[in-house]
């Protein structure tokens, strides 16, 4: 066998040893790190609707100097004791609840406001963890090389017993959210409302923090105290592109959460050299990316796929329109519309394009028959141009006195996707437009209703409808 | 004297002249950042730029590896190479945030999360995975080693490289700042007006985020990509507790900086001789001087919370007890007034219990506000233990118009039962002044008599 | 103190004073509202009427006063009274439909940890109908305009099925047919015996839509029904303009702490 033969058959095995899980080491830390992603997206997704998604940020810096003044104690009540992982979350946690208390009190000040007061916080604890972290790590006693392990997560070197407090965690915090679904929804839609419903809007708050604490602290072992937020920062918002309902928001925001995890782990455990926990965020990135891109609901793709079908249709109504104008004053012979040709010059002197922007857009008209070419620069309008015309120069001569008229009626049927410009004012509103153009403003001749029954194609767009 | 500062040398002022240059450059813009509550947004930024500055670290050493570079030529590329990694990587950044935001209809906040953690952890991906290579300490990139630092100089000047780096990013912010004062100032409190006059805010806001990243990217070797956070809003914020006007701020933001850093290293030095008396170990090693900065600064703030002679705590109390005691005292001479006025004939004065049963006072309060008034000549000792002298009759005369004015302004406008008149007016009379007094009198066109019937006392042209 | 009236009215308010943000904002407001009548509060800008409810619902704090609900605290009769706040409180972008919405209204029936139930669901849904919205229950609520929005959240406080309803401005930019659907609705629930207090902006309509009004302007200038009260000399006194001195002396004793 050639070395590269063998390379490749090596290559192979090891990835099929970590596809399929046959491996321990790799079992244990994707479970932890699953259940860590899908406890993580669920509480981000309260958190961001709350409107309070760097919360967590404040949180994992601000405990920082816990665990490095836990892990003192610790050591100098019992030397060698100082790494026993429950006393430094212990630690963690006090500190980080402690500095969001900081927080909220310093919001209190007039002068300071909340962003403030969080960057505060955040930069004094974790500049106070940082001073403990480096006089630590430079004792001689030199087990301190652990502590870093909550800076930058272990994500690949988890064992069976920090997976069992993640699991703990992660399903008390599951499990609370499911309980208390309908009252969190109620919390951050409209908290005022649950106040004055007799809700404890505030008690419904601090365990919201505290569930946010307890996943950040729980989480810091995996990914790192710099890296956590990202866990809930990133699947929620990725989820939003998906849904528009609250719980499936949620249940969304966890599996991303869960998913970007599992291809975190199986990755980083297919290249070692690359940092698990930045890995975990990287695919998390990587998700939301695409939902931002290809999600049902939001995602740009589809609107943009409906935004350049849409400005090519308006660009047509205009030309349309242009066309119509130049051709109102020879409407008293019957066939003028199709018959008359239409100089480019004339186009050109409507002032709305550049010869540059004229021409693609007349080649755009003819392959879609509304114009043809007479001469070298003279068009006319065919049959279907000649309705389409019709239909655009109406549709903007009404939406000119609606503006004008009736402006402060709102339309009803707020459908952003409506077509036809008339489908979205009520008819009664259409009839006394109609009436009031014929009989007040002749100058402003409304073409008759095209009575072939018009293609939604060819009519005016949503954004003529739009106020 | 043998304590923590007495092996002062050379390095230890040049750590503290290139960590008070460094953070007095984050000073400038973080002011703007704090007054246009976007001091996250340089949180972010430090977070955003960790790639770019990596990339720039390992391309400056493939060539140096591959020859194509000295060491001299490293040194000297260095920083250049830092600042358009960085550059890059702050564009990009800020790009993706807007893009985000206008694309996805996503919240600013929510954007920013996103782009920032991405990035940043893009970034402690490659300095992880250079570190096998010992190029990169992450330690040190996240909080700086200026002990480090300072040994790399230039030339033969002895003047450490950091310090014309940051020194050179003070001098541009400063100078910034002087010529576009105006505009700054006009674009951070009205965005809008500064916008109508032609101002382009939205350039401005793009250029302060530039100017901020440079400045994090300058501080990036003296305190780190996390702990600059601090350098940016903690003077800053101090700063805007002591001082009313933006120039004040500034300056004082920038003193604030300078003390940190001298105070950072100070206490770098000092806090191992205390964390060893705490916990009964031994050991010489430092603490890092950027983290002890942090807790500087962070204490600053918090003194300056407690103590601001305008509007620290310490300030309200005393202002509230000072408050107390001087509508104590007025109520003392109130009722020594109305006493008068009631029984003419008998003798004027009362004694203090009577005075404490009267009030609801607790008998040492009264003691001091008795005193006070004493003090004042507003009282006297006589009649039936204290009784009001001349200049007191007329300062409780004032007092009591006040109050009787208050009552019939009320009245004329309120629908309030009689009892709660007395009640109102005798806790708004202590905050009518002499103008509101006269102005009063005015609207109810020299009234006589107040509601319950009782004579409005003239007007006495040497009130209080 | 306490008032055992034989009927209770639905409100009464004695003595309230609310101070909001260091400026005093309302003086000692004295209100009973009548029994089954619809009760417009009019007031300029800045005159406390927004504030009022939100004191009587204890979502801000009182300086000093007493209010009852049908003779009792309001913690105990919640039940019996339902709240439409102004629209531009909440976040449209909230992944909820209008459906949703109103069935929040239910939440408090359901109590803690309880799902929604299937028969909540159905409730809501005829709250909608009741509002003329059954079409649009699916829809997120971005998607509707702001008269529809504005019934969103009548049909949350109708679901609750209370005897006295609160509402903030109701009437704002919403168009005419919603405002002639939302008039109709009170009108029925005034059929019923219903009480609604609603702070309303647009002169013109009071006396068309509403039996009593009350006048505020920091302080009750008048209240009563609208053929009586509702005349040009109480309309000067209510938007008269600020009472200046009022206005400096009350900031000065907030600043100080003290409001009484």
């Amino acid at each position: 066998m050639s070395p590269f033969e063998s390379l490749s058959l090596l290559a192979v095995t090891e990835w099929a040893r970590v596809f399929l899980l046959r491996d321990y080491n790799t079992r244990i830390v994707l479970c932890g790190t699953v259940l860590l992603g899908i406890a993580g997206g669920v509480i981000g997704a309260l958190m961001l609707l709350r409107k309070r998604a760097l919360v967590a940020d404040v949180a994992s810096h601000a405990a920082l100097p816990g665990i490095g003044a836990a892990y003192l104690l610790m050591e100098s009540y019992r030397p060698d004791s100082g790494r026993w992982v429950p006393g430094l979350l212990l630690g963690a946690t006090i500190s980080a609840a402690l500095g969001l208390l900081f927080a909220q009190g310093m919001g209190r000040i007039r002068r300071i406001k909340e962003d403030a007061a969080l960057a505060i916080t955040l930069s004094l604890f974790f500049g106070v963890g940082i001073a403990l972290l480096t006089w630590i790590q430079a004792l001689p006693t030199g087990h301190a090389a652990g502590l870093s392990e909550f800076l930058f997560g272990k994500a690949a070197a988890l064992l069976a017993r920090d997976i069992t407090s993640i699991a703990v965690a992660g399903g008390i915090a599951v499990g609370v959210v499911v309980l208390l679904r309908k009252e969190f929804c109620l919390l951050c839609f409209d908290s005022e409302y649950a106040l004055a419903s007799g809700w404890p809007v505030h008690g419904l708050d601090v365990l919201l923090t505290a569930l946010v604490i307890m996943m950040t602290v729980v989480g810091m072992q995996s990914v790192g105290l710099l890296l956590i937020v990202a866990l809930m920062v990133l699947p929620p918002t990725a989820a939003r592109f998906w849904t528009d309902r609250f719980e499936p928001l949620l249940w969304l925001s966890g599996t991303i959460g869960g998913a970007s995890a599992a291809g975190g782990v199986i990755l980083s455990a297919l290249v070692p050299k690359f940092a698990a926990g930045a890995v975990i965020v990287l695919s998390g990135s990587l998700l939301f990316a695409l939902s931002f891109l290809f999600g049902t609901r939001r995602g740009v793709w589809w609107r943009y796929r409906g935004t350049a079908a849409t400005q090519r249709q308006i660009a047509l109504d205009d030309l349309l329109r242009a066309c119509y104008e130049i051709l109102e004053p020879y409407l008293h012979s019957p066939d003028a519309l199709t018959e008359h040709p239409i100089a480019q010059s004339e186009l050109l002197q409507k002032g709305r394009w550049s010869l540059a922007r004229l021409q693609p857009l007349l080649r755009l008209a003819e392959r879609s028959d509304l114009l043809r070419r007479d001469f070298q620069d003279r068009w006319r309008l065919t049959a279907t141009g000649r309705r389409a015309a019709i239909q655009a120069a109406r549709n903007h001569r009404l939406w000119e006195l609606y503006l004008i008229h009736y402006a402060d009626i709102p339309l009803v049927g707020a459908d952003r996707s409506a077509d036809a410009f008339e489908h979205s004012l009520r008819p009664e509103i259409l009839e006394q437009l109609e009436t009031m153009l014929e009989t007040q403003s002749p100058r402003l001749t409304v073409p008759s209703n095209p009575h072939a029954p018009h293609d939604p194609k060819l009519s005016a767009t949503a954004t003529e409808v739009r106020p | 004297m043998n304590g923590p500062w007495s092996d002062w040398g050379l390095i230890d002022t040049w750590i503290v002249i290139t960590a008070a240059l460094a953070a007095m450059a984050c000073a400038l813009p973080g002011t703007f950042l704090l007054l246009r509550r976007e001091s996250l947004m340089g949180d972010a930024l430090s977070h955003a730029t960790l790639p770019g500055i990596v990339l720039a670290f390992l391309a400056l050493h493939a060539l140096e590896d591959a020859g194509w570079l000295s060491a001299s030529g490293f040194a000297a590329w260095r920083h250049p190479a830092l600042f358009v990694g960085a550059a890059i990587t702050g564009v990009l950044c800020g790009v993706l945030t807007e893009k985000l935001q206008r694309w996805g209809r996503m919240e600013p906040s929510a954007a920013l999360g996103v782009v920032y953690t991405s990035f940043f952890a893009l970034g402690l991906l490659l300095v992880r995975t250079s570190a096998d290579q010992a190029h990169i300490d992450p330690g040190c990139v996240l909080y700086g080693n200026l002990e480090m630092v300072i040994t790399d100089t230039i030339g033969r000047t002895g003047i450490p490289r950091a310090v014309a780096v940051n020194a050179a990013m003070l001098a541009i912010n400063a100078v910034l700042l002087i010529v576009f004062y105006k505009e700054l100032q006009l674009c951070t409190f009205d965005r809008d007006l500064a916008r109508s006059l032609g101002i382009p805010a939205d350039r401005i806001h793009l250029a302060l985020i530039a100017i901020t990243g440079a400045t994090v990217v300058a501080a990036f070797d003296s305190v780190g990509s996390i702990l600059v956070i601090a350098m940016l809003v903690a003077p800053p914020a101090t700063a805007i507790l002591l001082s009313d006007r933006l120039q004040s701020v500034l300056i004082g933001a920038v003193v604030v900086a300078a003390v940190t850093a001298l105070g950072g290293h100070l206490a770098a030095l000092a806090v191992p001789a205390v964390i060893e008396g705490v916990f009964r170990t031994t050991t010489t090693s430092s603490v890092s001087t950027a983290g002890m900065m942090a807790v500087v600064s962070g204490t600053l703030f918090l003194a300056a919370w407690c103590f601001s002679p305008r509007h620290g705590l310490l300030r309200q109390w005393y202002d509230r007890a000072h408050l107390r005691q001087r509508i104590l005292s007025e109520d003392v001479l109130g009722v020594l007034y109305r006493l008068e006025e009631l029984r003419p004939d008998v003798t004027p004065g009362a004694d203090r219990a009577s005075l404490a049963a009267t009030l609801s006072v607790a008998p040492w309060r009264l003691w001091r506000a008795l005193s006070r008034l004493t003090k004042r000549g507003w009282i006297e000792p006589g009649g039936q233990g204290v009784m009001l002298t001349d200049v007191g009759r007329t300062i409780a005369r004032g007092l009591v118009r006040s109050h009787r004015l208050w009552e019939s302004y009320l009245a004329k406008h309120f629908i309030v039962p009689d009892q709660r008149l007395h009640q109102l007016a005798e806790a708004a009379e202590h905050f009518v002044g002499p103008q509101v007094q006269q102005a009063l009198a005015e609207e109810l066109e020299q009234p006589l008599h107040d509601p319950h019937g009782s004579k409005i006392p003239p007007a006495d042209h040497n009130t209080r | 103190m306490h008032f055992m009236n034989n009927a209770s009215p639905p409100l009464n308010v004695h003595d309230l004073t609310v101070a909001y943000q260091r400026q005093p904002v309302l003086w000692n407001v004295d209100y009973a509202a009548p029994a089954a009548r619809l009760v417009a509060i009019v007031g300029p800008n800045g005159a406390g009427k927004s504030t009022l409810i939100k004191a009587l619902l204890e979502l801000i704090p009182r300086a000093t006063g007493e209010v009852q609900f049908f003779g009792q605290s309001y913690a105990e009769s919640r039940q019996r009274v339902a709240y439409v706040p102004q629209r531009t409180t909440v976040d449209w972008d909230f992944p909820v439909t209008a459906h949703d919405v109103v069935t929040m209204g239910l939440y408090g029936r359901l109590g803690w940890f309880r799902p929604v139930t299937r028969a909540a669901r159905l409730e809501a849904l005829e709250a909608l109908e009741r509002v003329g919205l059954a079409d649009f229950a699916r829809r997120q609520i971005s998607q509707l305009s702001g008269g529809q929005q504005q019934r969103v959240f009548l049909a949350r406080a109708l679901v609750q099925r209370a005897d006295l309803y609160l509402m903030d401005e109701p009437f704002a930019g919403v168009d005419a047919a919603t405002e002639r659907t939302i008039i109709g609705l009170l009108q029925a629930l005034r059929s019923e015996g219903k009480t609604a207090l609603v702070v309303h902006h647009d002169l013109q309509t009071v006396q068309e839509y509403f039996d009593d009004v009350l006048l505020l302007n920091m302080r009750v200038i008048a209240a009563g029904p609208v053929a009586t009260v509702f005349n040009a000399e109480n309309l000067k006194r209510t938007y008269g303009g600020k009472l200046a001195l009022l206005d400096q002396v009350g900031h000065q004793m907030v600043l100080a702490g003290r409001t009484q």
